[in-house]
């Protein structure tokens, strides 16, 4: 196939949901670090966890959705440098997490000790702050379950990594 | 000994100390007291086995013999393994999983940020990426810590206990021999000698938060470097390998 330009591939890209939270494509997560166009496709992924389990079921949508444009020529390479972090999920991405009821990550990483974890900013419901950690882990490694202390409503928490 | 093959071995004693935690964890998959811990445990022992197959897969590389992380994980007899002794250390109870984790973790972040600066590229990414896993463990390592060592008179009775059962394997993490000096002097890599003491700053913090003491230095055990192993590793090396051994080359 000829003629693809990286722009396009970046669109087909942000059509790929994360497998584990789908209202956010793997562009909004920030994995996508780089495409090449010369000499077959090249998509360059960051693994959001050393033992991510999805990083495999990422790779194989990120295949079909190219095959599916046609393209034929694929490589994925995992790009462990510089390690993926929250700070890089979009402001779309962001957003979108809101609306589906997750309170995004609440602030850049590397700030919070030894002993305390970081904390959501609102509730994703009705924006009030004053919330309570349920649990620190929740459905997936990535997120924590939150009660909004003024709603009621428990909701997920994208912590900081 | 020359770099190639020291760096090997390094990365080697890396994804087997990695992999024995993760195998520990594995084996408290729903046997956890709460549902909060269960999730954490199997996310921790997911990031350990995901620590493993990466350092594998470089080894592989290194090695150049066609070996992957398959072949590292499931077809080494246990004599072969270099992990360190306290990963190996029977899970026992809860207490002393927390125990060992808040020991061996203090440590495993400080040798990870120092791999991250080192000369080899390849290890330095692993490490960078892998660094921010384990301070993440280590936290809720020592928040339990905390709420055990300061919470009931029992609780305090068990894990200082697990202090004192675990207390003899930290010695080996500073006891470097020819690869850890190459590592230093030819990659820039971890300085065995300087992280002691700031282990045991970061050790001597937990404790104390935790109202335990440090115990006296004594009876270390040591020599997993050379290969010689407590005799609880090559029944957990059995356990782990048996499923790959049944079925030679079986794939998901
Ligand atoms: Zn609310």
């Amino acid at each position: 196939m000829v003629g693809v330009t990286e722009q396009q591939v970046r669109r087909w890209l942000a059509a790929v949901p994360d497998p584990e939270i789908p209202v956010l494509s793997i562009t909004d997560l920030g994995i996508v670090r780089d495409v090449s166009v010369s000499g077959g496709v090249t998509v360059g992924l960051a693994p959001t966890y050393s033992g991510c389990p999805a990083t495999e079921a990422i790779e194989a949508s990120v295949i079909r959705a190219l095959r599916e444009k046609g393209v034929d020529d694929i490589r994925i390479e995992r790009r462990l440098s510089p390690p993926w972090t929250t700070d890089w999920i979009t402001e779309e991405g962001r957003a979108r997490l809101r609306e589906y009821g997750i309170a995004p990550p609440s602030q850049a990483t590397g700030k919070h000790g030894l002993l305390h974890a970081d904390r959501p900013a609102a509730c994703p419901r009705c924006g009030a702050t004053a919330t309570t950690r349920v649990s620190e882990f929740g459905s997936t490694p990535c997120k924590a379950a939150y009660r909004c202390d003024d709603c009621l409503e428990p909701f997920e928490y994208f912590k900081c990594l | 000994m020359n770099t190639t093959d020291a760096l090997l071995a390094y990365v080697l004693r890396l994804g087997d100390t990695a992999l024995v935690t993760g195998q520990r964890m594995i084996e408290r998959v729903t046997g956890e007291p709460e549902l909060e811990e269960e999730l954490a445990n199997a996310n921790f022992a997911l990031d350990y086995v995901g620590q493993a197959r990466l350092f594998y897969a470089y080894a592989g590389e290194l090695e150049g013999e066609g070996r992957g992380e398959d072949d590292f994980a499931y077809l080494r007899d246990s004599q072969a393994f270099r992990n360190l002794l306290i990963a190996e250390q029977p899970n026992g109870h809860f207490g002393d999983c927390i125990v060992r984790q808040f020991l061996f973790e203090s440590f495993y972040v400080l040798q990870l940020e120092a791999l991250a600066a080192c000369g080899d590229r390849r290890l330095a990414d692993i490490a960078a990426r892998g660094v921010k896993e384990i301070r993440y463990h280590l936290r809720h390592a020592t928040q339990w810590l905390v709420r055990l060592g300061d919470g009931t008179e029992e609780s305090h009775r068990r894990v200082a206990g697990s202090l004192e059962r675990y207390w003899r394997y930290t010695a080996e993490f500073f006891d470097g021999d020819d690869v850890d000096d190459v590592m230093r002097d030819a990659f820039g890599g971890p300085d065995l000698a300087s992280l002691e003491p700031r282990w045991r700053e970061t050790v001597a913090g937990g404790l104390r938060e935790a109202m335990l003491s440090v115990p006296e230095d004594e009876a270390a055990q040591t020599g997993s470097r050379r290969g010689l192993h407590t005799e609880h590793l090559g029944y957990l090396v059995a356990e782990m390998q048996h499923l790959h051994r049944a079925h030679p080359g079986a794939r998901w």
